[in-house]
């Protein structure tokens, strides 16, 4: 009762890193809390998937296992979690802000009445104060212990807002693949596996939608693991303008990245977005092009080892963070780099 | 056949293609520089809609909106882009919702209207990213959802199903669900069509209640009287017959505990010009350092 759960994201049979991500997070929380960590694996022919988790330090490993339950659908996958919350009444749930995560977390933050913050980039555990209503209408201070404080960049500029759900259970977050550090805790934690009878969770009325197609394909970069990120901002002007971003990243062996704006704008894809929306990354070197540094931006990327500014605005609130700052524009700058690059590596 | 289509949209503010004034000389965001309009990805979601009515002529695409009465401007966009009617949800009670009082509040209104074959929304809104509101509401009325829509591939209403392309994470997928259901339609789906110039035309005067003054709704009267279309159905929270424990501030699990304005630690950092010294020393200083190279 009461502890911390983690919904796992189960491709085929491999436990998504993003999940792995959050049992390193919910077990340091379930440290500070003085609880247990429990986790949900659902699919099917999961095999002895637990494997996968127990290293992370997790107590007890709920194993959904049934035909139906891979691909993932909506309705099934809500059934299970809620009805299993029902039982164990945990008072924190993480889950991936993933496609699935953001499918089904709202879905049973719905179902249990409970809140939920998408896309976190930071959870501790902390007091609250509010003033509330007592019986007699006066407004009276009451103090919460122990709360989920689900930190987010929020729309507006440099502002980060720390949401706490007092009064509802369990409280929910989701965070995106990167944002945690996944780290083994022993390779022979020793936790409890229960595999549950999955008819009594999910009744069969639940299998409504039908997968009748499926493509995944492989990555087309590894944004994500990169030791050198070139990326480009609103400032690169055009596509086209990304294309000397493409020129620079193939002689650094760089991945290439944009910001928000960069992206909306059509000038990259979405899926090369650096960011609190986008990805993590934690790259040894991080050439910022024509990026001002929104803290949506910023979130993303401020891991990283050194980080080099290339704006004409010398005020750019990402030079704040840069350790090398360089003033001009990207378009008389990275021709440079490409050039001094090529005669001075050989 | 016709269809009976629910299409949700949000005003939010353009936080794309923020120009140099967008963030003011504090730090924080200069509102007045960022103009209220459409989600975006309720506009992709408005063009299914628009879709399905072409196919199954005679069905009619209601458009619900919460917000302040000034976003009513978006139902008169759909009404410009083929939509049917419009309702406003707008009350002071319904202020500080969070993703599941917004989500029990347009319900609520979803309920009052009726039958419905389709509800349709954008995936997320780019005020918040959250993605939350299309799910709670599929949850709180019962229905099944698909997210991250791309394209409808087929509705069949006899047999009451539907086949929807979604994008999943590394890929797509295609999906057969039961209607009625809750559809959130992603970016990447077909852009909406622009105004019809006939349709603006047409309803250029529609308002809401709350959009016009006494004098106004006196002087429109008779207009309405002749023309209904005009009349932008607003409803507050007792017209949806809305649990006060469930809206507003009261009904949000969610509080903001703290909003803090991130100084950033500034790092000693080395600043020069793109001179080709400067940028070659550079260069040459991060090989002997073998961080690149």
């Amino acid at each position: 009762m009461n502890n911390v759960f983690v919904y796992c994201e189960i491709e085929g049979k491999t436990v998504a890193d993003v999940s792995l991500e959050l049992l390193t997070k919910g077990r340091k929380l379930a440290n500070t809390l003085g609880v247990q960590l429990e986790c949900i694996c659902a699919g099917y022919n999961l095999g002895d998937i637990e494997k996968q988790v127990l290293p992370y330090g997790v107590d007890k490993v709920h194993v959904f296992d049934a035909e139906g339950l891979f691909p993932y659908t909506s309705n099934p996958h809500t059934a299970l979690v809620v009805n299993l919350f029902k039982e164990e009444k945990p008072q924190i749930c993480l889950m991936g802000a993933t496609v699935i995560g953001r499918d089904l977390g709202p879905r049973v933050s719905s179902s249990l009445h409970s809140g939920l913050t998408a896309d976190c980039t930071q959870l501790e555990i902390g007091d609250f104060e509010t003033n509330v209503k007592n019986a007699d209408g006066e407004m009276v201070k009451k103090q919460y212990t122990q709360q989920l404080y689900q930190i987010r960049p929020a729309f507006g500029g440099n502002i980060v807002a720390t949401i706490v759900n007092p009064e509802h259970r369990p409280q929910m977050a989701t965070v995106r693949e990167g944002v945690m550090k996944k780290e083994i805790l022993d390779a022979n934690y020793k936790g409890e596996v229960i595999r549950h009878d999955v008819a009594k969770y999910v009744p069969e009325t639940e299998y409504v939608v039908k997968v009748l197609d499926r493509h995944i394909e492989k990555a087309k970069h590894n944004l994500k693991g990169a030791s050198i990120v070139v990326s480009g901002g609103y400032g690169m002007g055009s596509r086209e303008g990304f294309d000397m971003l493409f020129e620079l990243a193939k002689e650094l062996h760089a991945e290439v990245g944009a910001s928000r704006a960069a992206v909306d704008a059509g000038f990259a894809d979405h899926d090369r977005q650096i960011g609190q929306t986008g990805v993590t990354v934690r790259p040894k070197v991080y050439i910022a092009c024509g990026i001002s540094g929104q803290i949506q931006h910023i979130a993303g990327m401020q891991d990283a080892g050194i980080i080099i500014s290339i704006n004409n605005d010398p005020n750019a609130p990402i030079n704040t963070i840069a350790d090398y700052v360089i003033n001009g524009t990207v378009e008389e700058v990275v021709p440079k780099m490409i050039k001094y690059y090529k005669k001075n590596s050989k | 056949m016709s269809l009976k289509i629910v299409v949700l949209a949000k005003q939010v503010p353009d936080t794309r293609n923020v120009g140099p004034d967008a963030m003011t000389p504090e730090g924080t965001v200069n509102r007045a520089a960022l103009p209220a309009v459409f989600n975006p990805e309720d506009l992709n979601a408005l063009e299914q809609a628009l879709r399905l009515k072409e196919q199954f002529p005679g069905s009619s695409i209601s458009v619900v909106t919460m917000g302040l009465p000034k976003s009513a401007e978006v139902i008169r966009e759909a009404l410009y882009r083929g939509a049917d009617e419009g309702y406003v949800i707008t009350d002071r009670c319904l202020g500080g919702a969070d993703t599941l009082a917004t989500s029990y509040t347009l319900s609520q209104a979803i309920k009052k209207i009726g039958d419905y074959d389709i509800i349709l929304g954008g995936r997320q809104a780019i005020d918040g990213d959250t993605a939350q509101v299309g799910p709670q509401i599929a949850e709180k009325l019962g229905l099944t959802q698909v997210t991250y829509a791309e394209e409808i591939l087929k509705l069949d209403p006899v047999a009451k199903k539907i086949v929807i392309k979604r994008h999943i994470d590394g890929g797509v997928e295609t999906v057969e669900a039961p209607l009625p259901l809750v559809v959130t339609v992603n970016g990447s789906a077909a852009p909406c069509r622009p105004r019809n110039a006939k349709r603006v035309m047409k309803y250029k005067n529609a308002t809401a209640p709350a959009e016009r003054t006494p004098e106004q709704n006196e002087a429109m009267a008779e207009m309405l009287a002749k023309k209904p279309y005009l009349n932008i159905t607003q409803w507050g929270a007792a017209e949806i017959d809305a649990d006060p424990e469930q809206i507003g501030k009261t009904g949000s699990p969610t509080n903001v505990k703290a909003v803090k304005n991130i100084v950033f630690k500034a790092k000693e950092s080395r600043t020069m010009t793109s001179s080709d010294a400067d940028v070659e020393g550079l260069i040459v200083e991060l090989l002997e350092s073998n961080t690149i190279g």
